[in-house]
């Protein structure tokens, strides 16, 4: 479905997208004031920026000493070209240990990979642990929000599929309550799992390291009472230096949900005795990426979620209308690049108010880069629809005489039409607002008439 | 000594042919404020349509016209600042004209930009006794930087506030939503109608709530958008362009 039909569909339960674009709202103003605290938060922005252009410049060298430093500390390193390649090494590794059930944390490089059905067609239950995710796998529902999955659901949603999925109290909506529900349903799930599958934040370079930021200490749960340890991690997600986390955990949680910092920000460096952490270092079109110049610097991206918070449009019309694992501005920009002709709505699905670019914590210019992909887009558009009539207009705005024409004939013509023409069903503009009242003569003429020698 | 800076009036194509009468105060506050202006005959249209909707190589047509209207000139101004940053930012490759556009584009301001950074004007006299709601216009707010974005931690600035705020009785008010986007967007309004819709209606109702009397702003291409939502629901609420109430309250 393209983004404008989703996003009328979302539209459609008014009292519902009011809720979900308030909601939102409230984190983008809770971010606001958590960031304001910060003197120097701009500063911390140039910083961040400024350290992954370096990264992104440098990848394969920081890579390199990556898997050596990883490698040293005793994890053992897999490199996958794309999703297919990673859901294979999950497997394999799976299978090697007779794994027939795992743990997973939240990873929106899993989603991207669509790990958790191909897991599940070869026999393996796995477990979301995070329990926005967890909702949402009950509902068998991707995450509407990379940070919030389940952000568009409410508690009467969630009491109901406890009611039916964990047999909680009907109609119960106490947040506590449910939660704690939760909590012993997962706490079987962990005891049970061998293997647990996490994400990344950030990689290490320098010491082969690898952080796990999350608020319910669910990866950590996962982790330690699995005997393996797989984390799957996208290769844009080094930084150079422990060092640098200084920078960038003062952002992540602060952009994300105005948090000072995630209540976990778990350091993986070496397996405990007995114990294996496998890294899976993923590509899936990251490299094509690096090599388009206009858009390269989306791969700065630390999945934070601001700019979904922010933005007018993904908050009116829901992570879902997107279509893409990863939704909202950052998933407009990072989409097309995957697959241009499915996502080719995306780019289009914003005004263009930069609000976006100026929440970013590391500075991506997101909307100069959607305005970059609507180019492209339209490349292979062809001369049908929007680019005939696009073409047209270009030949009258180069040609003064034509504009004058063509300008005075639309306002004659639209103040002789009868109303009835003007705002009939098909005319976008005229569904819900009035057109303005159309003056006897343009300023063009009242010039020549008054001021011109 | 150096001659006085001539201005290039550029009033832009929907300016031109919906609302003239912003055009003409723009013309008029200029020159009460001393500048010698001239509009050239001519113009069409700056491209930004096009060029949003992903065909700005289709704009070179447009480009070079722009150019060769207002290349004389010490300054261009115009009373919109999406038009303006079109201007700025987005003109397509022009071989062998690229220094002319480069120069083109430092020498472009938006109205109230123009006023507050060029013309440095303090202390404007004049009245106008209503409760005035102010629309940050995107482009004009994160494009140009004509005000502090809500988003970013800097110091607080409004050039258009600073112009307004100079009149006698104008009670600037404070939005729930200080700048969130109105959802025009070119045409977007028309691609996304419903979504742009809601987003306009969100945009008046904060105006509302806090009982705007006049909504104003710097781009009338938001203000059109906000007008006809308003207009169809049969609010009250009156439309003014920055330019027309500094002309009308400056005697």
């Amino acid at each position: 479905m393209s983004h404008p039909k989703a996003a009328a569909e979302f539209l459609k339960d008014q009292a519902n997208s009011q809720w979900h674009d308030e909601t939102l709202w409230m984190i983008r103003d809770k971010r606001d004031t958590s960031s304001k605290s910060i003197p120097e938060w701009e500063k911390l922005r140039n910083l961040a920026s400024d350290i992954k252009d370096n990264v992104l410049s440098n990848l394969d060298q920081y890579l390199e000493q990556f898997e050596s430093q990883a490698l040293k500390n005793g994890i053992k390193v897999h490199w996958a070209k794309d999703a297919k390649e990673h859901n294979e090494i999950v497997l394999r590794i799976l299978q090697e240990k007779n794994c027939e059930a795992i743990v997973k944390s939240k990873s929106i490089l899993t989603e991207e990979c669509h790990l958790n059905p191909y897991l599940e067609k070869h026999g393996i239950e796995v477990v979301d642990t995070d329990l926005g995710e967890r909702i949402v796998q009950f509902l068998h529902q991707p995450p509407s929000h990379i940070v919030m999955p389940a952000i568009h659901l409410k508690k009467r949603d969630i009491s109901a599929l406890f009611h039916e999925k964990l047999q909680t109290e009907k109609g119960n909506e106490d947040p506590t309550y449910l939660t704690n529900a939760a909590r012993l349903h997962l706490r079987e799930k962990f005891l049970g799992a061998k293997v647990a599958i996490t994400g990344v934040n950030f990689g290490i370079a320098e010491t082969g390291e690898f952080l796990v930021c999350t608020n319910e200490g669910n990866a950590d749960m996962g982790v330690h009472l699995a005997d393996t340890h797989i984390a799957c991690m996208g290769i844009e997600k080094i930084i150079p230096r422990r060092k640098d986390l200084g920078v960038f955990l003062r952002l992540l949680a602060r952009s994300a949900t105005g948090q000072p910092i995630t209540n976990y920000s778990s350091h993986f460096r070496s397996p405990a005795e007995g114990k294996e952490i496998h890294l899976v270092l993923v590509d899936n079109g990251r490299t094509r990426q690096l090599a388009r110049e206009k858009f390269k610097n989306s791969l700065k991206c630390i999945r934070c979620g601001a700019c979904m918070n922010t933005c007018p449009i993904y908050r009116r019309s829901g992570g879902f209308s997107y279509g893409s694992t990863v939704p909202g501005p950052i998933g407009s920009i990072l989409s097309p690049g995957l697959d241009m002709k499915k996502y080719s709505t995306l780019p289009f699905a914003s005004t263009l108010c930069g609000s976006c670019s100026d929440v970013c914590p590391v500075k991506i210019n997101i909307h100069e880069q959607l305005y970059e992909w609507r180019q492209e887009i339209t490349k292979h558009h062809g001369a049908v629809g929007k680019g005939l009539s696009m073409k047209l207009a270009s030949g009258i705005f180069k040609s003064p005489l034509a504009y004058q024409f063509s300008g005075s004939l639309m306002r004659k013509v639209i103040k002789s039409l009868p109303k009835i023409v003007i705002y009939n069903p098909l005319n976008s503009w005229g569904k819900s607002r009035n057109l303005p009242e159309v003056p006897k003569e343009s300023f063009q003429e009242w010039y020549k008439r008054n001021r011109h020698e | 000594m150096k001659k006085e800076p001539h201005i290039g009036l550029f009033i832009p194509c929907y300016v031109d042919q919906f609302y003239p009468q912003v055009a003409i105060a723009t013309l008029e506050l200029l020159e009460k404020l001393g500048c010698k202006v001239s509009y050239p005959l001519g113009q069409t249209c700056c491209g930004q349509p096009l060029a949003n909707a992903g065909y700005e190589r289709d704009t070179e047509g447009s480009s070079l016209h722009f150019i060769k209207l207002f290349e004389e000139f010490d300054y261009i101004v115009a009373p919109s600042g999406s038009c303006v940053l079109h201007v700025k930012e987005h003109f397509p490759n022009l071989p062998g004209k690229e220094m002319s556009a480069i120069s083109i584009q430092k020498k472009i301001f938006e109205l109230t930009e123009f006023l507050t950074d060029v013309l440095k004007v303090g202390n404007l006299k004049g009245a106008f006794p209503k409760k005035v709601g102010y629309h940050s216009s995107c482009h004009g707010l994160r494009g140009l930087r004509l005000a502090s974005s809500s988003e970013l931690n800097i110091p607080h600035f409004n050039k258009a506030k600073q112009l307004l705020t100079n009149l006698d009785g104008l009670e600037w008010i404070e939005l729930s939503r200080s700048d969130e986007c109105c959802g025009f967007g070119g045409t977007f309004a028309i691609t996304e109608e419903a979504l742009s819709v809601q987003m306009g209606k969100d945009r008046l109702a904060d105006h509302l709530s806090h009982e705007v009397e006049v909504l104003t702003g710097g781009d009338l291409s938001c203000l059109m958008h906000l007008q006809g939502i308003a207009s169809r629901e049969g609010q009250k609420v009156e439309f003014m362009h920055v330019a027309e109430i500094l002309n009308q309250a400056i005697r």
